[in-house]
């Protein structure tokens, strides 16, 4: 195990900034910020004193080891729920409890190669780190970000700007592509002879980027999401059924958040998921 | 019990918090709860769990369980529903891997034990008996999620009892009878377990309920009920050791529900628990155990109390 164990810290609010439909708050929590890999979360207690208790699971979108914000790792949110809608008040110097950097992070390759980033709305967050790590280790960085209306696309410029190329869709239309992310796949990983496929976003997707990866014959990372009371792996809530390898524990259960959320996609019984 | 009785008058040590539960020493009376911290692998990262009262299992069956579906959690007012569904390995992959972990951890173990049958919680019962890393065995008569309301055998003194006898005949450690609180009469179902040999008791299990999503018109859980626990409960426990206590003072307890803080667990010990177990919490922050025994020992010292053991001794329920 190359990553740290994962630590509490109450972490000073640097910035929070709208982008889009979602919040990015960015945090001082340099311990997590200096063990953090890419796929990995944190763990935020919105309800300290309040009817809600639970912590709420966060992909980790950047950590910064350098310049002005070293030390601050960066999340993004929607707000969905109380705990959010709390999250979304928070002010520079106000502070959170954050619990990380915890679960298993996305395998990076041995050698160079060329890797396919597929995001779909705010689930692109993790994907940012990602492409930064592989191209660190010189791989060829494609992406494709969809979401269902251009406003919940998450930085696709950025996206833009971070890959070799980078395709857009909404199912709208209203920006890129109309269609969904799985469309222009089959093509871009011909042309960018993809060996590696990393994919983070609804479980739908997930299984629909899986399937397309598997048919190419690409092996495929996905960050799954399954509600979680814990993210430390004693609950027992986020299980994710997992196809009969001979190898895997009685149960075929594989938990979201400690043997996840990065799981093999042609390793996950897409069948059982229930899709809500 | 003398409730005048006042607290020692000066009290410069470290006030005392080992206890002995059932003829088992514990370093503290805070033990982690049932479904609420796995096997205990995934909390060493965060915990000694030689320094903690205690580990008590998730649940552990004859065969594998895989559980529920999910979502199997939905968050509810100062609480949570679960239907986990008892996923387990099995007892005999438990007695392979995870216990040889916990004995190697130095923790004091309870197993949890469940079964559809009085025979199955005596197989697993007399499956363990040759374990010595098992220094208490807890009885989980009262899991909500289950497949029929027939396998909630603390919902009558009869089956409780039932069960009890068949894994005492078997056990070779102390066995906690674990209730819940879902029924008209706990009392009269902690006394048929007593009667059946139980050794202690555990009070309480999480209480049914259940949550919809009103705009989308469906049930929160895939399971549709489950399990609620978390400080909403708390005032159920409380009552629940309080009322078992007074009728049955010989008779140790664990109590549990929603205790978050050293003085939650002071008022379980106050009523007559001897020790106390701590679930939600732990999803909430890994150390929890750990902190709430600390907050135990300060909230002893601003008492002035010397030892957590003359807690109820020192209630005074006259008000």
């Amino acid at each position: 195990m190359t990553q740290g164990a994962p630590r509490r810290e109450l972490a000073e609010v640097l910035l929070h900034r709208r982008t889009g439909a979602y919040h990015l708050l960015s945090l001082v929590a340099p311990t997590i910020a200096s063990t953090a890999r890419a796929g990995q979360f944190v763990g935020l207690q919105p309800g300290m004193n309040r009817p809600f208790l639970l912590r709420r699971p966060f992909s980790i979108h950047r950590v910064e080891r350098h310049g002005p914000g070293f030390g601050a790792i960066e999340i993004v949110f929607d707000v969905v729920g109380p705990g959010t809608e709390v999250l979304s008040e928070l002010r520079p110097h106000d502070t959170v409890d954050v619990l990380g950097p915890l679960g298993q992070p996305f395998s990076l390759p041995d050698e160079p190669c060329s890797c396919l980033l597929v995001g779909g709305g705010y689930g692109v967050a993790p994907l940012f780190f990602l492409a930064e790590e592989l191209r660190v280790r010189d791989c060829r960085v494609d992406f494709v970000v969809g979401a269902s209306t251009t406003d919940r696309l998450f930085k696709a410029i950025e996206a833009k700007r971070l890959g070799r190329t980078a395709v857009i869709t909404t199912e709208d239309g209203s920006s890129g592509q109309r269609g969904v992310v799985t469309d222009p796949m089959p093509a871009l990983m011909a042309q960018a002879r993809t060996r590696m496929v990393y994919a983070c976003g609804p479980m739908p997707m997930l299984a629909a980027v899986s399937r397309v990866a598997a048919a190419a014959g690409v092996p495929c990372q996905v960050s799954v999401e399954e509600l979680m009371a814990c993210g430390t792996g004693i609950c027992f809530s986020c299980m994710i059924p997992m196809v009969d390898d001979g190898q895997r524990a009685s149960t075929r259960m594989a938990r979201s958040c400690v043997d996840g959320p990065v799981l093999d996609g042609a390793a996950i019984a897409w069948e059982e998921v229930a899709v809500s | 019990m003398n409730p005048d009785q006042e607290p020692d008058a000066d009290v410069q040590v470290q006030p005392e918090l080992a206890v002995d539960l059932c003829g088992v020493p514990l370093a503290t009376p805070i033990l982690a709860a049932s479904g609420c911290f796995g096997f205990g692998r995934e909390m060493s990262a965060y915990l000694d769990l030689a320094a903690i009262g205690g580990v008590v299992t998730k649940s552990v069956s004859l065969e594998p369980r895989r559980g529920r579906p999910t979502p199997r959690m939905a968050e509810t007012p100062s609480g949570m529903l679960n239907a986990i569904g008892l996923q387990n390995p099995g007892v005999e992959e438990f007695c392979r891997t995870d216990l040889q972990f916990l004995r190697e951890a130095g923790a004091r173990v309870a197993v949890s034990v469940v079964g559809r049958s009085a025979e199955e919680f005596a197989r697993v019962a007399e499956r363990l008996a040759a374990e010595d890393a098992v220094h208490l065995i807890e009885l989980n008569l009262s899991c909500p999620n289950v497949d029929t309301p027939g396998e909630v055998f603390a919902a009558e003194p009869g089956t409780a009892a039932l069960v009890t006898r068949a894994v005492k005949s078997v056990a070779r450690q102390p066995v906690l009878a674990k209730l819940t609180a879902d029924v008209s009469d706990v009392v009269a179902v902690a006394r048929a377990c007593v009667e059946a040999g139980a050794d202690g008791l555990t009070l309480i299990n999480t209480l049914l309920g259940m949550a919809v999503d009103v705009h989308r018109r469906r049930p929160k859980l895939a399971a549709v009920t489950g399990g609620l626990s978390g400080p909403a409960i708390r005032p159920v426990a409380v009552r629940c050791v309080w009322q078992v206590a007074s009728a049955l003072p010989e008779v140790p307890i664990v109590g549990l529900g929603g205790v978050m803080t050293g003085e939650d667990a002071a008022e379980m010990l106050l009523v007559g628990a001897t020790a106390v177990q701590v679930g939600t919490a732990n999803f909430v922050n890994p150390l929890a155990t750990a902190e709430i025994a600390d907050g135990l020992r300060a909230y002893l010292q601003s008492q002035r109390i010397a030892s957590v053991t003359e807690l109820p001794t020192l209630f005074k329920p006259e008000r």
